[in-house]
């Protein structure tokens, strides 16, 4: 285990971004978000952003391709250009453990390039949770709050902050800052799990359990009459889906520039009445559909398909964000338990 | 209060006057409240509440609730009323099929500035103007003025512009400083406002909640959703797209627009877009006299309407500003 | 001397029954105005939805014009006085997000007036162009690199 004071955090941080890109998250206007980290910028004392880190890897708009017409020839033109390797720096348990998530959509066969590259380029450090909110569950997912997922993680103290290489990538960063950083021993790290451990155990959803979900449920939970009470009041907007770490829908559309055609990939939210839209519209044609959809690919369809893992990260987000407060704790606390 | 309204919808379900009740139920913590159709006294009783925390609008779900089998009864505070009367001089609620009790208040807490004041609310006891908050690490007081939401803190009125019956006594249009932050914006030079707007508008993430909730985004189809319009988009690619979607969404509902402040409320960005309805609301009443969507249902719209002796659009360049 | 590279382009809708024929009467009175003015026939000026402007702006456009009959000689009776609201309160938008208010104009031009239509079209490319190009409701994608 590697420490730095807490006071040497910005020497930290200009080493990091002398030699890579650094994004961290820092207090903005609406709450905390990542930004590019230049002199100056300082860590947010927030738990978490408001939109989660996976922008990082699957940004909201992204151009695939572009086309430009030469009398009769089209070209056809990558708009790629090199990424350059980068840091981020204090992603949470929960946005850690998405990443996985989004692996198992992305790199599966036919494996998504553009989200591979970005992976390849970019090195995690998590930040361990010492004070989370009564919106967080990551606990029923198995996530262990005070010791993330990452190529590197990170447990910050009053006065240090602690580092713990656990990736190939993640021992490389830290060789580069042999100069700023010193090995230290756990003691700290270890009064620190304990006693956020205590906090953990008096969460309100503590009790939230994945009982009665998994991918051998699938009629059952389809076919269950509380759908229609539970998503009534949805407004089929996108808060949800956009803010989540693990939604990971979208569409591809051209925009016309008048002088040639960008093609790109955009989030899309199964919320949305345009969503999967074929010649005939939307196969799902009431927002009972849509709503049941979102939270059946999350509980039921992803585990079904991916050995048991449950496609939510527990990060609360959608809790405090939904504009009518209808999220999947309420749909949990609803249609769990039950056994066919 | 929330006891009066149980028993009063319980005795409107009891007698047929309606089939069910629109109302608000209560979630998984103190305030994420969910608006739901209630149909027996028994789960009225069980999940009914009304608190400081039912901020929810709930006349845009009459539009689809006025259309169904039977009669709804729907609770209204004073600044729903507007909108559903906006939303009856537009014929989008069936009138008959509704019964509006009309229900004081006294202003709703923002989620958002009670968990900015408090980490980890656990529990809240509302005792007078003081807010008891139980959080994960502590007992906390917050003092109610300072998380009341934005728009209730400017209310403009609390008297129901519609309604079968009150509950309590009906209240009055207040004097409202409601303008008093476009004034502001007004006053700053162009450079000023749009790195003000830039800063707010960059963060929006496109997920339609500021459309969707809103009463006066009714129609069946958005121009942002219908791919014939030639500018139908998902998320914004480029600033101008951030732009366009918020000047063209406000220009759609100016002049109907009741400013119910439910946009801004529901916005996971905080971006303050009241402030452009209200751009539109004070420039109306300034150039073409004193106008309140939802005041009533027979007047026409300003931009429904014309006089001969309108000012000319080159005012724009001889006011305010520096 | 400093030579000023950039001409301005400009959108100029006219409706169909005045302003068009205003613009007719300029060219065969061969009045000039900058070719950098491009015309787009409208039935009426009430016809121009305020996306029809963003969307000039996003398409490259540096200024745009609303040319329409004088109140009260609408072929529509009142088509104008419409238009004539809504684009106060779009221009007062515009103005209050910090885009500069001189890039939109509206003008009423009749079928008879050849000479005010040139002169109008002079005096808005000239302020177009003291502006430059426009930078705040632009479109990075739709500009050719």
């Amino acid at each position: 285990m590697k420490k730095l004071s807490l006071s040497q955090l910005p020497a930290l941080f200009a080493a990091i971004a002398e030699k890579e890109t650094l994004y961290l998250p820092v207090d903005a206007e609406g709450g905390a978000r990542f930004e590019r980290f230049t002199e100056g910028k300082t860590l947010t004392g927030e738990l978490n952003t408001v939109r989660s880190a996976k922008d990082f890897f699957f940004p909201q708009t992204e151009n695939l391709a572009e086309f430009k017409m030469e009398g009769k020839n089209i070209e056809v033109i990558d708009p790629r250009t090199e990424t350059e390797d980068f840091v981020v720096f204090g992603v949470r348990a929960c946005d850690a453990r998405s990443f996985s998530i989004l692996d198992k959509v992305f790199l599966v066969d036919p494996v998504d390039t553009y989200y591979k590259n970005r992976r390849e380029h970019g090195t995690i450090v998590s930040l361990a949770c010492t004070r989370p909110h009564e919106t967080c569950f990551c606990q029923t997912f198995g996530i262990d709050a005070t010791d993330p997922e990452g190529d590197v993680t990170a447990w910050k103290t009053d006065d240090a902050i602690y580092f713990e290489a656990k990736t190939e990538k993640g021992d490389r960063l830290l060789a580069n800052l042999s100069d700023l950083i010193e090995e230290a021993d756990d003691t700290a790290v270890k009064e620190q799990k304990e006693a956020v451990k205590k906090v953990m155990d008096r969460l309100p959803l503590k009790s939230l359990t994945t009982e009665g979900f998994g991918g051998d449920v699938m009629m059952e939970k389809f076919n269950a009459p509380e759908w229609k009470s539970l998503s009534e009041a949805c407004l089929g907007c996108g808060t949800c889906t956009f803010v989540c770490p693990t939604c990971q829908c979208y569409d591809i559309r051209d925009f016309n520039t008048g002088h040639g055609i960008k093609r790109f990939r955009c989030w899309d939210s199964c919320m949305y009445s345009d969503f999967t839209k074929m010649a005939h519209g939307n196969p799902r044609t009431s927002q009972l559909e849509r709503f049941r959809q979102r939270f059946m690919h999350k509980l039921v369809y992803f585990p079904a398909n991916n050995e048991g893992e449950f496609g939510c990260v527990g990060c609360g987000r959608c809790l405090a964000k939904c504009p009518i407060s209808m999220n999947i704790v309420k749909v949990m606390r609803t249609l769990g338990g039950k056994k066919a | 209060m929330q006891e009066t309204m149980i028993a009063r919808a319980a005795a409107l379900l009891a007698d047929g006057t309606v089939n069910r009740v629109l109302g608000w139920k209560k979630g998984e913590f103190v305030y994420d409240i969910t608006p739901a159709v209630f149909t027996s006294e028994e789960e009225l009783k069980s999940d009914f509440v009304y608190d400081d925390f039912c901020g929810n609008n709930l006349s845009k779900y009459l539009i689809k609730e006025s259309r169904k089998e039977g009669k709804v009864l729907a609770f209204l505070k004073p600044c729903d009323t507007y909108s559903f009367n906006q939303l009856i001089k537009e014929h989008r609620i069936l009138r008959d099929n509704v019964y509006i009790v009309g229900i004081p208040c006294d202003g709703k807490i923002s989620t958002e500035k009670m968990k900015a004041a408090a980490e980890g609310i656990v529990d809240v006891q509302v005792d007078g103007e003081t807010l008891h908050v139980d959080t994960l690490y502590g007992q906390k007081d917050v003092s109610r003025t300072d998380v009341l939401a934005e728009r209730c803190v400017s209310c403009k009125s609390k008297k129901h512009v519609a309604y079968d019956e009150l509950i309590g006594e009906d209240g009055e249009v207040l004097e409202s400083n409601r303008f008093d932050m476009v004034a502001k914006l007004e006053a700053m030079t162009p450079d000023e406002r749009f790195a003000f707007w830039r800063n707010e508008l960059s963060r929006c993430i496109r997920c339609n909640a500021c459309r969707n909730v809103c009463p006066a985004c009714s129609c069946e189809k958005c121009v942002f959703d219908n791919d014939a319009s030639g500018i139908a988009n998902k998320a914004a690619a480029d600033s101008f797209e951030e732009n366009m979607f918020h000047i063209i969404r406000a220009f759609h509902v100016a002049g109907r627009c009741t400013d119910c402040g439910e946009c801004s409320r529901v916005c996971p960005q905080q971006i303050p877009l009241h402030l452009l309805n209200r751009k539109f609301i004070k420039d109306i009443d300034e150039l073409y006299g004193e106008y309140q969507a939802g005041e009533d249902t027979e007047s026409r719209a300003p931009l429904t309407n014309y006089k001969m002796d309108d000012v000319e659009p080159s005012i724009v360049y001889q006011r305010g500003g520096k | 001397m400093q030579v000023n590279e950039f001409k301005p382009k400009i959108v100029a809708f006219c409706c169909n029954w005045c302003s068009y024929a205003g613009a007719d009467l300029a060219g065969t009175n061969r009045l000039n105005y900058p070719a950098d003015v491009k015309i787009i026939r409208v039935p009426c000026s009430c016809r121009v939805n305020p996306m029809f402007i963003l969307r000039a702006f996003q398409r490259g456009a540096d200024g745009v014009i609303i040319c329409g009959c004088h109140p009260g000689d609408c072929h529509y009776t009142s088509g104008n006085y419409y238009a004539r609201r809504r684009m106060t309160l779009l221009f007062s938008m515009l103005d209050y997000l910090g885009i500069e208010k001189e890039r939109t104009r509206v003008e009423w031009v009749s079928a008879a007036e050849g000479a005010k239509f040139a002169a109008t079209m002079n005096e808005f490319v000239e302020a177009v162009t003291k502006l430059g190009e426009n930078k705040r409701l632009e479109d990075l994608r739709c500009k050719k690199q």
